[in-house]
């Protein structure tokens, strides 16, 4: 297995052709459409931006790709250091692989678990790839300091954090363990100056490791020196027709 | 993993494994149990890998239970394998086992832990002895061993050591849980079974549990199957979720994916009920 984003024959590393997405609601027995026919390629080391009006779909389009969500339309080539997949048909389990070795995401949310201290949580993806605890925790808190997150938080509960040092904690989680792929899904919303600034250095830092990233900004000025392509999402999002009576009929027990 | 949705606008089915290699901790197909007339599980399929979480989810009646019982050998399904990838029972059908063997399977490779700590404990002996039981039905025999090993089991299950000799009688609903957690790993099962097993409890000992059943899945790498009705419990402990109506498989997929987007109409339902 090749190095981490190293591999000269894995370009591009992402080619997206066609994609779109769909939301079919069946108690309403219609579908919502999102983004639609979205085509790009995607080098290690590259930043692509999406932009466009709230509702366009920008974190559809994000979790479509993490797989969070599914679609009929479109093809997304991934080289992985296991081989060439197709992230919209990979099996489930290929996925979980994935999420743990190469592709990550950075919500602007943390999950935090009641009774799990910050930096346990942090510490918690290398765990889960077999590092010691020790190792882990003195990493976890190396990340917590540089997010600035105040030594005296690091053994407390995250539950009773501002939103702001919640988001400290969670981008330290998201960014501890090494990837390939990162997306980024408004991670500077609701961060201080200070944080916003170790946040662009980490990526800045990633970048030349030859990390590629898709990235929702809410300050894109934070981070336009590091953009290596933009695509903007429209903004009208037209209502498909409905679905059929059939599929009401299931809807209706 | 993929279950037919029938007469829906269908997603594309997905790839067989490719990047993942390793051989299934659990393999299930067309596994199917009626009561007379009434089918509780109608051809329900899955396969877990190493140290996943398989979530099972539905309403009351939908078959979760009925599957648990069936993939703890407590019942014959009309229908179905069952394989667990041990080497000493490496492709058999467990289905297939005499009645002593099937006995002998369920003690030393599947634990499991019941929503009534009753079906799984002796509620006036001690808690330690409880676990060694578990221990002595596997042949153990030296005292010192079924001490230290039952002493070890509940130690992981986050026990306190200086209630061992208390029956679980006059222990808490958390507390009961832990042992029964205990008693069901002593033996360092290939699948553990857990079947709601925060309903009921308070919702700070519920995050407890939660938190000991994650950190034994990350520290030990224990598949798991978890039947549970709150989504919550599920979202936490899950990496994959089956969607059970009526007996069969609705809908499945990653846990995000499952209750973020999900595809069928009673899984839409269900999700949102819930949130």
């Amino acid at each position: 297995m090749t190095p981490l984003g190293t591999d000269p024959a894995a370009s591009p590393l992402l080619s997206v052709r066609d994609l779109a997405k769909r939301f079919e609601i069946h108690h309403l027995g219609r579908q919502v459409a999102t983004f639609q026919a979205v085509d790009f390629d995607l080098d290690a080391g590259e930043f692509l931006m999406l932009g466009g009006a709230n509702g366009t779909g920008k974190s559809t389009l994000l979790r479509t790709l993490y797989r969070s969500c599914r679609t009929d339309t479109g093809t997304a080539i991934y080289r992985s250091a296991r081989g060439p997949i197709d992230l919209l048909r990979a099996a489930d389990i290929d996925i979980a692989w994935l999420r743990r070795a190469e592709i990550g995401f950075v919500t602007q949310f943390l999950q935090a678990r009641p009774r799990i201290s910050a930096e346990d949580i942090v510490a918690e993806p290398l765990l889960q790839s077999g590092q010691d605890h020790k190792t882990a925790i003195g990493e976890a808190r190396r990340w917590l300091d540089a997010f600035g997150l105040k030594p005296t938080l690091w053994p407390a509960y995250p539950s009773a954090f501002s939103g702001g040092e919640q988001q400290k904690v969670n981008l330290a989680r998201a960014l501890i363990r090494p990837r390939r792929l990162l997306f980024l899904d408004e991670p500077t919303a609701s961060l201080d100056r200070l944080a916003r600034r170790a946040l662009v250095a980490r990526l800045e830092e990633l970048k030349r490791a030859g990390v590629a990233m898709i990235g929702v900004f809410h300050f894109p000025e934070d981070i336009q020196h590091l953009v290596d392509q933009q695509i903007i999402l429209d903004a009208d999002t037209p209502l498909a027709d409905p679905v059929s009576q059939g599929d009401m009929a299931d809807v209706a027990e | 993993m993929n279950a037919p949705m029938t007469g829906l606008a269908m997603m594309p089915d997905l790839e067989p494994p490719r990047l993942v290699d390793e051989e299934p901790a659990v393999v299930v197909s067309g596994l199917t149990k009626r009561y007379g007339d009434f089918t509780a599980v109608d051809q329900v399929g899955f396969t877990a890998f190493p140290g996943e979480v398989i979530g099972v989810v539905g309403e009351s009646g939908s078959g979760k239970s009925t599957l648990l019982r069936l993939l703890n050998l407590e019942e014959q399904p009309q229908a179905g394998t069952y394989t667990l990838g041990i080497k000493s029972c490496a492709g058999v059908n467990l289905f297939t086992l005499g009645r002593f063997e099937s006995r002998s399977t369920r003690v030393r490779h599947i634990g499991i832990v019941y929503q009534n700590p009753h079906l799984g404990l002796h509620m006036h002996h001690t808690s330690g002895g409880n676990v060694a039981e578990r221990l002595l039905v596997a042949g153990e025999r030296s005292f010192h061993a079924l001490r230290r090993r039952a002493r070890a089991a509940l130690d992981a299950s986050e026990f306190p050591m200086d209630r061992i000799d208390v029956p679980p009688l006059t222990l808490s609903g958390g507390m009961q849980q832990r042992v029964q957690l205990a008693k069901a790993i002593a033996l360092e099962p290939d699948l553990l079974l857990l079947d709601e097993p925060t309903t009921g409890l308070d919702v700070s000992v519920q995050a407890l549990v939660l938190d000991t059943l994650k950190r034994l899945q990350r520290d030990r790498r224990i598949t798991m199957v978890i039947v549970s009705h709150d989504l919550g419990v599920i979202r936490t402990l899950a990496d994959r979720v089956l969607v059970m109506r009526r007996g069969a498989v609705v809908e499945a997929g990653l846990t995000d994916q499952v209750l973020g987007d999900p595809q069928h109409p009673y899984t839409q339902q269900l999700v949102h009920a819930k949130l």
